[in-house]
């Protein structure tokens, strides 16, 4: 198969332009996407490429950017609203989540709202307490909604076209950190459905399950785990976390006989509880040991470098836990 | 005046006023749970403005929807059996009172979440203009909605858009129980705002049908011909308390009975009388037909089953 090495925000923006191109009735809204080029650069020149009618610029007021989503969606357009961070996304959360989640259910399947939502998510980049967050779980949490976080430019692009065939609204997640990370991308055209998740390292000691950064993480712990104490890890990404793949993770477990869950949201009310609350549920006499959770810290994210990393988990701190876990 | 079409307006209030009564009857027999917001009252302001729409035009609103659904000529029966959650309900049972829908007639939603409906109302006017197709988005809000930020971030973006929406506003003085002296820092006059959004404004009686048929008639012209929103500041009352759950403490009777002095129904019952366009005859064959016509959809109400089971997982998702 014929690849092409791509960043994950190149990978995005071909499936952003395929879109655009194959159906008049997509169209991008949101803050600083057409001149600016957007905040992250994923939509740089489609405002040239594709005209204001739609590639269109918007006040900062995401609640009447998403609702206008909402109401285009639900009369037959196909919006792809782009929400500067999930931070942001905390002032349009009355349009998400009592109107986008809940329209087909309250109307009885009369109207659907068929519309993605872009955001970025997660820390990392020294931005403080208000633009470092992770509320992909939370949002995983609400029926109605979809949720879909990639780790990998292959992933974001097979993803991003599974949620534009989507009748429902989408929360497509892209961490901040991962839009300059490269990745092997088939050049024909594939799709990757959702409630799969993708085994991204194969292994027999234990299984790491996690999602969107914390993938690259989990990764990099394992390989050391390898090299240096003969752990192999078995690393599931989810890639969406509503719907789930429960069968993946569960089977897994069956094999190495331990879990970790790692997410980078804080670890009360995470969403690595309820994964654990599953793998107990369904496989509780296949584990030799107790479900661990790494997770933030609850505190708000700090600015300085130091104090951030402490907060958010590390390879470090996920070889630590392993190597403690089997009393290495 | 056109006959039919006048004595139209009169019988459809007539129909808000005896749905709503009944509605009101049967929440305190336990026929009707959970919150259920009457429209008793405001009957001109829905029935005037929505008998300027056609078929074509959308319409969002807020939770006290009755009214609006039935000046929509949406089945009462389907409306009575939303209300007391019934499987032949506007949404089978799953929406209640509060969340009207019928998206063949473009009626969008009661929506319960005050402001909620304003963005949503911009994405079916940018829709229209996207479509280009030659409809228009009625947007009714209440008093209360004013002061929310999903208000202001619409009005903005509506008039910078052009978007061809007239926004409706029942004023009927009070935001839940709490009046508008008390909560707009700009007084009572709540269409001036819209001057700061460059939107057209006018405040109007809301108590009179044909006032309220005329504004909109006017607003809807001037939307079409591509300027963008009009904004209407209708001056109404709701002669019941905010909810069924609501005694009404807040005000003192007085101020009711003069309110009710202005009764849209009584008024234009009288206009249309003086005008020789109804007699007394043809005004009891009316409320007749009115009331059997309610008592047949509360009849069907009644008889129509619970929702299954089963249906409580189903429209979560597409193909569930």
């Amino acid at each position: 198969m014929k690849m092409s090495n791509l960043t994950l925000r190149e990978s995005i923006k071909i499936g952003l332009t395929e879109a655009l191109e194959s159906d008049p009735n997509v169209f991008l809204m949101g803050e600083d996407i057409g001149d600016y080029n957007g905040a992250y650069a994923v939509t740089a020149g489609l405002l040239k490429k594709f005209g204001s009618n739609r590639i269109i610029d918007t006040p900062i007021s995401e609640s009447v950017i998403l609702g206008t989503g909402i109401g285009a969606a639900a009369t037959g357009l196909k919006p792809v609203i782009e929400i500067m961070t999930i931070n942001f996304l905390l002032l349009a959360f009355d349009q998400l989540i009592n109107h986008a989640a809940k329209l087909r259910y309250m109307s009885n399947g009369q109207i659907e709202v068929p519309l993605v939502l872009r955001t970025v998510t997660g820390g990392g980049a020294q931005l403080g307490a208000t633009h470092s967050q992770s509320f992909e779980g939370w949002l995983a949490s609400v029926p109605g909604l979809k949720v879909v976080c990639p780790s990998t430019p292959k992933d974001a692009l097979g993803l991003f076209r599974t949620s534009m065939k989507q009748k429902d609204p989408v929360v497509f997640a892209e961490h901040a950190l991962l839009y300059g990370v490269k990745g092997e991308v088939p050049d024909e055209y594939f799709e990757i459905p959702f409630g799969k998740g993708d085994i991204k390292r194969a292994g027999d000691s234990i299984t790491i399950i996690s999602y969107s950064g914390m993938v690259r993480t989990c990764m990099s712990a394992s390989e050391i785990l390898s090299k240096k104490f003969n752990v192999e890890c078995e690393v599931i990404d989810l890639r969406t976390l509503r719907p789930l793949d429960f069968d993946i993770i569960i089977k897994s477990v069956k094999k190495t006989g331990h879990a970790i869950v790692v997410e980078e949201a804080w670890k009360t009310g995470g969403f690595g509880a309820n994964i654990s609350e599953a793998i107990q549920l369904e496989a509780f006499d296949y584990l030799d040991g107790p479900i661990l959770r790494i997770a933030s810290e609850d505190v708000p994210a700090p600015y300085n470098r130091k104090l951030e990393f402490g907060a958010i988990p590390s390879e470090q701190k996920i070889v630590e836990a392993i190597k403690q876990k089997f009393s290495i | 005046m056109d006959k039919s079409k006048t004595i139209k307006l009169y019988k459809d209030m007539l129909l808000l006023r005896r749905f709503e009564e009944e509605a009101g009857r049967l929440y305190m027999e336990g026929a009707i749970r959970g919150f259920c917001h009457l429209y008793i009252g405001e009957e001109a302001v829905a029935v005037g403005s929505i008998s300027c729409l056609s078929e074509q035009d959308y319409i969002i609103t807020h939770y006290r929807d009755h009214g609006h659904a039935l000046a929509r000529g949406i089945n009462p029966k389907s409306i009575m059996s939303e209300l007391m959650g019934k499987s032949d309900g506007t949404s089978a049972g799953k929406g209640g009172s509060m969340h009207i829908f019928d998206v063949s007639k473009r009626f969008m939603g009661g929506h319960a979440i005050v402001g909620g409906q304003l963005p949503i109302a911009c994405g079916l006017g940018f829709s229209s203009k996207y479509k280009k197709e030659n409809s228009i988005v009625i947007c009714f809000l209440g008093d209360g909605a004013v002061n929310e930020g999903e208000f202001h971030e619409s009005m903005n973006l509506a008039s910078l858009w052009k978007l061809p929406i007239l926004f409706c506003l029942e004023n009927n003085l009070y935001g839940m129980g709490t009046h508008v002296n008390k909560t707009r820092s700009s007084g009572e006059n709540i269409y001036k705002i819209a001057d700061s959004y460059k939107i057209p404004s006018i405040q109007i009686d809301g108590m009179d049908v044909l006032e309220v048929q005329k504004a909109t008639q006017q607003s809807i012209d001037k939307i079409k011909s591509g300027q963008g929103p009009v904004f209407l500041e209708a001056m109404c009352y709701r002669f019941r308390g905010h909810s069924m759950a609501d005694p009404s403490s807040y005000r003192n009777s007085q101020e009711v009975i003069e309110w009710q002095k202005k009764d849209p129904i009584i008024k234009f019952e009288k206009l249309l009388s003086s005008q020789n366009l109804i007699d007394p005859k043809k005004i009891l064959e009316i409320k007749e037909s009115v009331n059997s016509e309610i008592s047949d959809c509360i009849e069907f109400a009644q008889n129509s089953p619970d929702p299954k089971i089963e249906a409580l997982f189903e429209n979560v998702y597409e193909n569930e």
